[in-house]
């Protein structure tokens, strides 16, 4: 082999090999260019008044997003209610009872969920929860938010279902107790951190859904009780106020982002943890 | 312990679904963002004197408004455009048109370097929106503003995304003065733009043009106003070049308000006069002729009655001309024909 | 319900019969495998009645243009005539450039962490990394406007008119008004999207392929390079095909980011620098205004297309991720 061949490709491997490190690099100082953009335009922004007051109308200074904060959490609630105890019971049904055919069935038509754009969602959730009952709602939104909850919670329950080793499911039911049993007080348990992260993590995601939310739960300028009528949400403000033209809506638009990121991160940081410590390689 | 805390919030979830109210009477409704600033003032103070009626009203456009009133799935709608016969006819409970303020639209731009107020001439308009005029120094923009540095560069130009009844107002206009406008793209909300960038709302119209150099778009007065953004002066039918005012607007008011239809349905586009601001529009509230909700109607009621008499006092702070008498009285007929 | 008499009862086979029904009930097993059978039903259910209301909401447009609506580009809501193509151009131009950026960059970032980077380093960045997908669609549409705009207007389409607009074959793409908005920015902000998952999955695949393979091409002499690019990634080929699937089926059903920052204007247009329209952002923008049936239907029709799609290419990932994960491909 010629030396200058050798040089070629020694040179080459160290250009390419780099590369590779600064590529990775770029993407995770993307990461921090976000958060620091958010913090910095949304950290100032951020003051009491954006917690406990209601936005004012078209053009007028001041106001907050006390009802967005609470229209989310009331959208997170119903999503979460909806949502878990199906993907919960159907990830039970994947890991311990499924037959052949269906269980493919389930995990396949589960994919096609996971898979579905948050608009379409939306749509579904418009033609189902919002035009029977002729008004937008909080429990149209939330359906929309528990559709997409069940196929990440489906997928998280199965697989640490299934890791729990069958020594344990064995010993159970050495000691007499029948199969439902077993898995209520012995399987879930066992694998309930990983469970409830998983759950965790799927709420986190539809928290940001702005999508689904546009012609289900609509927008409110108050906030109200009761679960049928039109709500606020903090993605729907961001996306309102980050098109119009006011600076102060402007400012209002980057708090109600770091506000959104840091609970999604927070809630990320904290289940990932948990898992990395449990050994789950998969990410979700 | 779980089981505990799981029953306590199932027991407050369903105590909550059962809706404590408590007399509260929320009325949801959508439509234009051309009158927005004023109508959410309007709610804001009706609320603080009534506070057990709450008013949602979310700007998304003209075109939502009449969209979600004939699904039904609010309670009144508004809008820049009045509805047609064809609209109205898909509607079960008639609507009624309630004429709120008369506003003005404005060819609203930031061009750099230039700060003061630009001329345009009819065919201006036209050509920039048809896409024929494409640079800031074309002849017939220059020669319209001979004190003006007008750049070699594009026009970038913004239009609305959505139905939009501002759109309407605007497409009206231009098809009144052009005959080729009025065959190639006519007078709609949701028009065939033969060019530009669309923006959501009229002020997601203005946040573009704020932020883009060489743009230019059309909105209400207001929106420009409070942006302290440079907006041109457009020339009328008689010929003159006028800024939107106050005055300008109710003057393009004044003939329709002697001949108003007891629909309410007008254009007051290119109107006649040489005090008339061209580009001028009456904007409604489009509410159902019958309502089975006494709450909501009386409400509802109550407001525009409200609308009509003190609600009328804050249109010039923001700029919107008010209701001519005329008009006001004929209005108030119409509002007992609310069952 | 007739009463069968005890000769009868006892004449039918067991384990059939309603009293046996009955009977096995109470079993608790068989009851939670009825009620956990039910909620996965629930799945079959839900997705079924999605897509019969999408079929069924789109009927009237699907009668009425046929196969003709996919290449139609008039799109008049007024005129009740619609045509999907400027949407699918639009949808098709946003997500393939995006892919265009993305693979290399994140290609070469998995490779990074998965060849190079000493274990805990890239554990580290991979956890940050995962952290990227988790951020919502519309904090990157609100960063898009406020950074990645104002920096397409002022600093990168110049440059690429300037450099790239005079080059003969690819000219006709950078030239044109600079807006700011359009097919460009939102190529790359859904670049920055779907980073995340080629570089997690495609890293997790690569950690996969067998210590052996490594080793034996080192031992006859390639380079570090060489072993990676030559032996490793194809190898582990299927399944970066399919986080590259994966990514694509993200890059097109994104709705928030795209719809704040491609334009909205529904034409097709040469230049990138031009403003579009996908079929997500349409569908957010005029579906709260769309009052006549064929509007609505139209809508829906393109949210039934845009679902199969996401639908199928979501399938393909899925077959080659499985399909590298069990036994991985041989270098072709």
């Amino acid at each position: 082999m010629s030396k200058l061949r050798l040089a070629w490709r020694k040179s080459l491997n160290g250009v390419m090999l780099t590369l590779t490190g600064v590529a990775a690099f770029a993407v995770v100082a993307v990461l921090f260019v976000i958060l620091g953009y958010l913090i910095w335009n949304g950290g100032t922004s951020l003051n009491l008044a954006f917690f406990t007051q209601l936005p004012r109308g078209e053009g007028e200074t001041g106001g907050g997003m006390a009802n967005a904060i609470v229209g989310s959490l009331k959208l997170l609630f119903l999503a979460a209610v909806i949502g878990l105890p199906v993907g919960l019971l159907a990830g039970v049904y994947l890991a311990e009872f499924g037959g052949k055919t269906f269980a493919f069935i389930t995990r396949y038509t589960t994919d096609l969920l996971n898979g579905a754009p948050s608009i379409v969602i939306g749509l579904f959730a418009f033609s189902v929860a919002v035009l029977p009952v002729k008004h937008f709602s909080v429990m149209a939104g939330g359906v929309a938010l528990g559709v997409m909850v069940i196929p990440i919670t489906v997928r998280s329950t199965e697989e640490f279902l299934r890791a729990i080793p069958n020594s344990l499911r064995e010993g159970a039911m050495a000691l007499g107790a029948n199969k439902w049993k077993t898995i209520a007080t012995v399987i879930i348990p066992a694998a309930s951190g990983g469970i409830i992260t998983g759950m965790l993590l799927s709420l986190a995601r539809v928290a940001g859904e702005t999508a689904p939310l546009i012609f289900t739960a609509f927008g409110n300028q108050y906030s109200n009780t009761g679960w049928s009528q039109p709500i606020a949400s903090l993605p729907v403000m961001i996306y309102t106020y980050a098109l119009g033209p006011y600076d102060d809506w402007h400012r209002q638009a980057w708090a109600a982002g770091l506000v959104l990121l840091a609970l999604v991160l927070i809630a990320n940081i904290g289940c990932r943890l948990i898992l990395n410590r449990k050994g789950s390689a998969r990410s979700i | 312990m779980k089981k505990t805390t799981f029953l306590v919030s199932l027991l407050m979830f369903l105590t909550t679904l059962v809706g404590a109210q408590s007399g509260t009477v929320l009325i949801n409704a959508t439509g234009a963002t051309f009158p927005a600033p004023i109508y959410q003032k309007w709610f804001e103070a009706y609320h603080a004197a009534h506070s057990n009626l709450q008013v949602n009203y979310q700007p998304l456009g003209s075109g939502a408004g009449i969209a979600q009133l004939t699904a039904g799935t609010v309670d009144f709608g508004a809008s820049d455009m009045p509805m047609t016969d064809d609209m109205i006819a898909k509607l079960k409970v008639k609507p009624l048109h309630f004429p709120t303020v008369i506003g003005a639209v404005v060819p609203t731009y930031n061009i750099p370097g230039v700060s003061g107020e630009l001329k345009f001439t009819q065919k201006a308009l036209v050509g920039i929106y048809m896409g024929t005029i494409t640079k800031w120094n074309d002849p017939e923009i220059a020669n319209a503003n001979t004190g003006v540095k007008l750049p070699a560069d594009d026009i970038i130009v913004v239009h609305r995304s959505e139905g939009s009844g501002t759109s309407f107002i605007f497409t009206d206009f231009l098809s009144k003065v052009s005959p080729e406008w009025k065959s190639k793209v006519g007078a709609a909300a949701s028009p065939n733009w033969p060019a530009g960038l669309g923006g959501k709302g009229n002020d997601g119209v203005m946040g573009l043009v704020k932020q883009t150099p060489d743009s230019i778009g059309y909105v209400e007065l207001i929106y420009a106003l409070s942006q302290k953004i440079p907006y041109g002066s457009v020339q009328n039918a008689a010929g003159k070049f006028l800024k939107a005012d106050l005055a300008g607007v109710t003057a393009a008011a004044a003939g329709a308000a002697k001949i108003m239809p007891d629909d309410f349905r007008v254009s007051i586009t290119n109107a006649p006069g040489a005090g008339s601001y061209p580009i001028s529009s009456f904007t409604w509230l489009l509410i159902p002729s019958q309502f089975q909700d006494a709450a909501k109607r009386e409400a509802i009621k109550g407001f525009l009655n409200w609308m009509l008499a003190d609600g009328q006092n804050y249109n010039e702070g923001l700029s919107y001309a008010k209701l001519p008498a005329a008009v006001i009285a004929k209005e108030k007929k119409q509002i007992a024909m609310i069952q | 319900m007739s009463t069968a008499t005890s000769a009868i009862d006892l004449a039918a086979p067991p384990g059939s019969g309603p009293r046996v029904f009955i009977r096995r009930l109470r079993n608790g097993d068989e009851v939670a495998h009825l009620i956990t059978l039910v909620f996965a039903a629930a799945i079959l259910l839900i997705t079924s009645v999605m897509v019969y209301e999408l079929w069924v909401r789109s009927s009237l447009t699907r009668s009425k243009f046929g196969l003709g609506f996919f290449f139609s580009s008039v799109w008049d809501p007024v005129a009740e005539q619609f045509g999907a193509a400027p949407f699918i151009y639009g949808t098709l131009v946003t997500s393939l450039l995006a892919l265009a950026i993305a693979v290399p960059l994140g290609l070469a970032a998995a490779i990074f962490l998965a060849e190079l980077a000493p274990r805990k380093l890239s554990d580290v960045i991979a956890f940050l990394i995962d952290l990227l997908a988790a951020v919502p669609s519309v904090i990157y549409g609100l960063l898009g406007i406020f950074i990645i705009v104002p920096v397409m207007r002022t600093v990168i389409g110049p440059f690429l008119k300037g450099t790239l607009g005079h080059v003969p074959v690819v000219g006709p793409l950078f030239q044109g008004p600079n807006y700011g908005v359009g097919f460009l920015t939102a190529s790359i902000v859904l670049a920055i999207m779907i980073v995340p998952f080629i570089i997690s999955v495609s890293r997790e695949v690569l950690l996969t392929v067998p210590r052996e393979q490594r080793e034996a091409a080192l031992s006859l002499g390639a380079t570090r390079w060489e072993a990676t690019w030559k032996v490793v990634v194809p190898w582990a080929r299927p399944g970066v095909m399919g986080s590259v699937f994966l990514a694509l089926a993200r890059a097109l059903g994104e709705t928030m980011a795209v719809t704040m920052v491609i334009g909205n204007s529904p034409k097709i247009a040469a230049s990138l620098f031009a403003p579009g329209y996908s079929i997500a952002a349409v569908i957010a923008n005029e579906f709260a205004e769309a009052s006549g049936d064929a509007h609505r239907s139209a809508l829906m029709e393109l949210g039934l297309v845009l679902f199969l799609i996401t639908f199928i290419l979501n399938g393909c990932a899925r077959l080659l991720i499985v399909a590298t994960e069990r036994g991985g491909g041989r270098p072709s």
